[in-house]
């Protein structure tokens, strides 16, 4: 793709121009990174793995995000509630008939698909603003429904679910968790890489930047924003899914208006319009809260900070979000390819200005 | 009797509330989604100058007022005027942002503990009763309050060369920035308004009740108000404010009380089906080739 690279690279056919992977570098770069995921759990720390598994979850909900806004172009501020609707379509299943995981997992992922399409309907007739708010609304519905059941059935604190497993193996240790995720965030990136290279993607690409030449162009737009929709909230759905099964719970409050801007946080800091953006940002923000935990054990900090933790945390967070709207509106991303260009064009600062080769 | 009183009340709430995202949105096309926080900082600032000016109320409503001012012109200066020409988007996600970060600098600063302006000012509530009906006199100020603003704001708007320069600057900023308006000026000027109507609502429900984090979830309510009527209407967000306090109203007494937090945005939803840009809204131009 659009990685900066030292000397002019050329694609001699079109499969080679779509290929994900295109020279040698790449692909040991590939492997390397896939040994280190996998030998990751070989450290036996519970508190390491935890944040593994809970970084991998944000990944799945990140990468469905970036497929609809930063790639769509579709803005949404109701993935909290489309998160909720996947775990709480599991808990629900599990507590009413007590399916096991084979059922609630495409449950979830049904809920997803039909809940894309209304959050999606909004987006024929409304765009941006309009847009976000109309995701929004349908966000508190979500919930409110999730908080209805809870209170009409008696589980106020919320739903307790037993960890899934096929016969006697139940999945329930950290590892294992670890295994499964990674497996789960790799297709989803996976996924989301080969969508972009194909029809639909580039269909999502010309919607986003006019969607009247894109018409004239003869893209169905209103079926392709309404698939953005679905297979996004598909993804959340069963990103949902996985959560309750991770957390074996399951509660309204859990899925605040909070968490859906810690999801649009995860794409503008990662760097609107790149899958590694959402992956980046999914690592920072997921990765945030403990890193200003750390530093106020170890920065010396006034008592009463220290006794509200979460405002520290919702100040940082913030602050870091503006800075990086502010100052680093590429994101992650834009750092990223940067470094990558400071070292590649080393010793000179610019790439030649094109044209006067 | 109790049911018209509560919706006054409520809607009074609403409209004060939403026309501050009018005024913003009319002005500068950002919607503001910190408006919440801002206005739970009006209702802070009223009650640390309380404990601080003891015994002069006036005077500490007074510092509060043109604190919450300040506030919202330097909320502009500082974060929002580097947010001009970038995508509508952006604009949004910077007011979220700056909304968290105050939600969390307020934690730090005052604790999450419930507070009462009213009583460190040295009223204590009282209530009229109007037949079988009762009205908190904060309620009554609140209304009065509305009334005062809007007409206020009506006058400002309509009649004197800054509220002219501020609709010309709404209406096509290139050209009023063509007839010498400048457009910066304006545009703290607005958000400053804002955020003071803001923060009076939030003074005066958190002197109605009491101050905690809940009131961000008010002004996040008040934010359907401002749409269903349109956003860049001034009457509409009146009328906005009366249609959903009533429906709110009316469905947590007759139906369920869970409601409460979801019938604004379910009205909201119903608008946009129908009349995406609000019952007094301009339609907005739809993108053409």
């Amino acid at each position: 793709m659009s990685t900066p690279r030292a000397s002019g690279y050329f694609r001699t056919s079109y499969e080679r121009d779509i290929a994900l992977l295109d020279t040698r570098t790449q692909k040991a770069a590939l492997a390397a990174l896939a040994l280190l995921l996998l030998g990751f759990p070989l450290l036996d720390t519970p508190f390491l793995l935890d944040l593994a598994n809970q970084v991998l979850l944000a990944v799945v909900g990140a990468v469905a995000l970036m497929l609809l806004t930063g790639f769509a172009g579709q803005v949404s501020l109701g993935h909290a509630g489309l998160l909720a609707a996947g775990a709480f379509t599991t808990g629900v299943l599990f507590k009413e008939v007590g399916a096991p995981f084979w059922v609630t997992l495409p449950a979830s992922a049904l809920t997803g698909a039909i809940l894309g399409v209304v959050f999606g309907l909004p987006s024929l007739r409304l765009r941006g603003l309009y847009l976000a708010v109309s995701t929004l609304a349908l966000h508190f519905i979500v919930i409110y429904a999730g908080n209805e059941y809870e209170s009409q059935r008696g589980y106020s604190t919320g739903v307790v679910i037993d960890p899934p497993g096929i016969g006697d193996w139940v999945l329930s240790d950290a590892r294992g968790w670890y295994v499964v995720l990674l497996a789960c965030a790799a297709s989803a990136v996976l996924f989301a890489l080969n969508l972009l290279r194909s029809n639909t993607g580039r269909a999502w690409r010309a919607v986003h930047g006019r969607e009247a030449v894109a018409e004239a162009l003869g893209i169905n737009v209103p079926a392709y924003k309404v698939l953005a929709f679905v297979i996004s909230s598909t993804m959340t759905s069963v990103a949902g899914c996985l959560f309750a099964y991770y957390r074996g719970f399951v509660s309204a409050e859990a899925f605040s208006l909070f968490l859906t801007i810690q999801y649009v946080a995860m794409i503008i800091i990662g760097g609107m319009g790149s899958i590694l953006g959402a992956v980046l940002g999914a690592v920072f923000v997921t990765l945030f809260p403990y890193l200003i935990e750390w530093m106020m054990n170890v920065l010396p900090v006034p008592q009463s900070w220290a006794n509200s933790v979460f405002a520290v945390n919702y100040t940082a967070f913030g602050l870091v979000m503006i800075l990086f709207l502010l100052f680093e509106p590429q994101g992650l991303v834009g750092i990223w390819h940067r470094m990558q260009n400071y070292f590649l064009l080393w010793p000179f600062r610019h790439r030649p200005v094109s044209g006067s080769q | 009797m109790q049911l018209a009183i509560n919706i006054a009340v409520l809607a009074s709430i609403y409209a004060l509330i939403s026309c501050g995202y009018v005024l913003i949105y009319r002005v500068s096309r950002v919607l503001n989604l910190a408006h919440g926080e801002l206005m739970m900082l009006g209702a802070y600032g009223l009650y640390a100058t309380a404990s601080l000016f003891s015994g002069h109320p006036l005077l500490a409503v007074g510092v509060a007022g043109l604190l919450a001012l300040t506030v919202g012109g330097s909320v502009y200066v500082l974060l929002m005027r580097r947010m001009t020409g970038e995508a509508v988007l952006s604009a949004v996600l910077a007011t979220i942002a700056l909304g968290i970060l105050l939600r969390g600098a307020m934690v730090l600063t005052w604790t999450a503990q419930e507070q009462h302006p009213l009583e460190a000012l040295g009223f204590s509530s009282s209530s009229l009763s109007l037949g079988d009906a009762k009205l908190s006199t904060v309620g009554l100020v609140l209304i009065l309050t509305t009334v005062t603003v809007y007409a206020g704001l009506y006058v400002f708007l309509r009649y004197t060369s800054w509220g002219i320069r501020m609709r010309a600057a709404g209406q096509n900023p290139l050209l009023a920035a063509q007839r010498g308006i400048g457009l910066h000026g304006i545009y703290a000027l607005a958000w400053g308004l804002s955020t003071f109507t803001g923060g009076l609502a939030g003074m005066l429900i958190a002197c109605d009740g009491a101050l905690d984090q809940t009131m961000v979830v008010i002004g996040l309510k008040a934010f359907p108000a401002a749409l269903v009527g349109g956003l860049d209407s001034l009457l509409g967000a009146l009328a906005g404010a009366l249609i959903i306090a009533t429906a709110e109203v009316l469905l947590i007494y007759y139906v369920n009380p869970l409601l409460s937090d979801v019938v604004p945005f379910l009205v909201l939803l119903a608008m946009l089906i129908v009349r995406p840009w609000g019952l007094f809204g301009t339609k907005e131009e739809l993108d053409r080739v």
